[in-house]
């Protein structure tokens, strides 16, 4: 007699895998199923909040249309907002994305002790922003730190307000958080200079190319999309800078270091205007989504045709 | 005979000077926690103590010391549990992807950029109503430390489980779409499941992603101010960048205790950072996405 005939091959992993699959969604599902609520359904919720006339401590979720937000754009204190934030966030891009190349490049010469410069370079990307914001505030205070070393250097015509003078006010902080970033953007060139091959450079040099053009026409092209990440890591946390500016500053004299995250912080759980307080959180998401949408679309995609 | 290229001294000059700049705060953070009460003098502040005092030190710690254990029941609980859930997420997601399963991972991922503004006023509600269950429930005494309710560090940990979703699921996502589709079909053929994949090829050489996990998320817990101050509103339960901040926004405090203070609630972290910064930086990298 013939031993019993095993089922053919693939019906059985067919019917085994799609057990298994079952298995893979439910696993996934209770995350899935997290970030639906928490991100996804809070999110409406604060826009339908931010659509209502909830002002104190009971919830009142009539519908007021978009009152708050007409208000909203008529605040001083607001437009003062956009402003700092604006100022903030091209300061900070730029002055991290030069300082983060130009050590890149720096580290990139083949120096001794690289690892200690590096280490050195991104070591404040370890502490938070609270205790850079601490520290920074010491030494910024205007009579000491700072102000005291040049005084002292002979520098003194780099004396500054800091954060006490409405004039620099956010500039201060761009300052401090320069201090705790700039080395993660070092890190981003480093790994992308070292992704690109030597031949490529010495073939540019065997044709007579300087060093500076090789920087300017092979390097700086092929980092692009190590730039554009840049931008979008930066950009995203300089739209919702709140730690930094909260230990070191608070909102500033006239508001001058006021940002909408520390505006909302206060609007809503010190002041109780809830509503007023979402529709400033809704313009955060807007400008926050404005940035990161299409970038999270554009590397899924591009990650889909490799 | 050694010929010096001026273009180097150019280079170390500059390394120096900025390695300068990004110590000058810790140099200042050092001198000033370790001076007195009576030396701290705004005109003497760049120079180093005369005597090493460690009153400042010994205040703060006095001050800190309750939020320090309260960021340590907060950190290590929530790191856990979130890298568990990652390297889960990010299995199913690299080798049991199913019809939208890219989709769902686009939608998880922008769950890592929100403004978390954008969710704060829903958070604090649902945890409220959490109290108020818990409450209605009877939930005995000696149970009510992990109902993760508003004000509680249960409730933070939940939280940062939460909203860690996202990037841990992205690192061990990317991580194991290393490990090549054969092994794991291999495996299927020789009569391995969902678990035993994971238990058998996945998790044995699952370690590095979690080191990088485990550090990245034990940092950012450990330094996150935004969800800790509107979280816990009692002293008693807050984490220590809320109770630095506090410490620091007194004006009555010296500034050697503010000092002393920064610097020990920075300490955990930067001695992670020191011993282990290679994972960090892969942590740092992997956050940028396709960095």
């Amino acid at each position: 007699m013939l031993p019993p005939c095993p089922p053919p091959l693939g019906v059985a992993m067919r019917r085994y895998r799609l057990g298994d699959r079952l298995i893979a969604i439910l696993m996934i599902l209770p995350s899935a199923l997290a970030i639906g609520l928490f991100v996804y359904g809070f999110i409406g919720w604060t826009a339908w909040v931010s659509l209502s006339n909830w002002d104190g401590l009971r919830p009142d979720l009539s519908f007021a249309g978009l009152r708050n937000f007409q208000r909203l754009f008529t605040l001083p204190r607001f437009q003062k907002d956009l402003e700092n934030t604006l100022v903030f966030t091209v300061l900070f891009l730029a002055a991290c994305l030069v300082i983060g190349f130009l050590l890149a490049v720096l580290l990139d010469q083949r120096v001794r002790g690289e690892n200690l410069f590096r280490s050195i370079f991104l070591f404040p990307m370890a502490v938070s922003f609270i205790v850079t914001g601490v520290v920074w505030r010491w030494l910024m205070a205007p009579t000491t730190g700072l102000n005291l070393l040049f005084d002292q250097l002979g520098l003194g015509f780099l004396k500054s307000g800091w954060y006490t003078d409405p004039n620099v006010g956010i500039k201060a902080v761009v300052i401090a958080a320069t201090w705790q970033m700039s080395g993660f953007v070092m890190a981003l060139y480093l790994a992308g200079l070292r992704g690109i091959p030597e031949e490529l450079r010495e073939a540019a040099r065997v044709d007579g190319a300087s060093e500076f053009q090789i920087y300017r026409h092979i390097v700086l092209p092929l980092l692009q999309p190590i730039t554009l990440s840049a931008v979008i890591i930066l950009g995203h946390i300089s739209l919702k800078i709140f730690d930094l500016t909260a230990a070191m500053t608070k909102q500033g004299p006239a508001f001058s270091t006021d940002v909408p995250a520390y505006f909302m912080f206060e609007t809503t759980f010190q002041g109780d205007h809830y509503a007023q307080g979402a529709s400033i959180a809704i313009v955060m998401l807007i400008m926050v989504s404005v940035l990161v949408v299409p970038y999270l679309r554009y590397s899924i995609r591009t990650e889909a045709q490799v | 005979m050694i010929r010096v290229r001026p273009s180097r001294v150019a280079i170390y000059l500059l390394l120096i000077l900025f390695a300068a700049f990004y110590l000058m705060p810790i140099y200042v953070l050092l001198i000033t926690g370790l001076k007195s009460f009576a030396e701290v003098n705004l005109a003497t502040m760049w120079q180093l103590p005369k005597n090493i005092h460690l009153d400042g030190f010994v205040k703060a710690y006095e001050a800190l010391s309750p939020n320090l254990q309260n960021s340590i029941k907060l950190a290590i609980p929530a790191t856990l549990l979130s890298a568990m859930l990652g390297s889960l997420n990010g299995y199913v997601l690299s080798k049991w992807r199913f019809r939208g399963s890219d989709a769902l991972f686009t939608l998880l991922l922008f769950g890592m950029f929100i403004p978390y503004q954008s969710i704060l006023i829903p958070l604090v509600q649902t945890l409220q109503e959490i109290n108020r269950l818990a409450n209605e429930l009877h939930v005995p005494a000696f149970l009510s430390g992990i109902v993760p309710g508003y004000g509680s560090i249960a409730g933070l940990v939940l939280v940062h489980v939460v909203y860690g979703i996202p990037i841990t699921t992205l690192i061990f996502r990317n991580y194991y779409a290393t490990v090549p589709g054969e092994l794991v079909e291999a495996a299927r053929i020789d009569g391995a499941g969902f678990f035993g994949i994971y238990r058998h090829i996945l998790f044995p050489i699952s370690m590095p992603g979690f080191v990088v996990v485990i550090i990245w998320q034990f940092t950012s817990i450990w330094n996150e101010f935004l969800f800790a101050v509107t979280v816990t509103s009692k002293p008693v339960t807050q984490p220590i960048t809320v109770a630095l901040n506090n410490l620091a926004g007194s004006y009555i405090v010296e500034w050697n205790v503010q000092m002393a203070g920064a610097l020990i609630a920075a300490l955990p972290t930067l001695l992670i950072y020191i011993l282990l910064g290679r994972f960090f930086i892969r942590g740092l990298l992997a956050g940028a996405l396709k960095g």
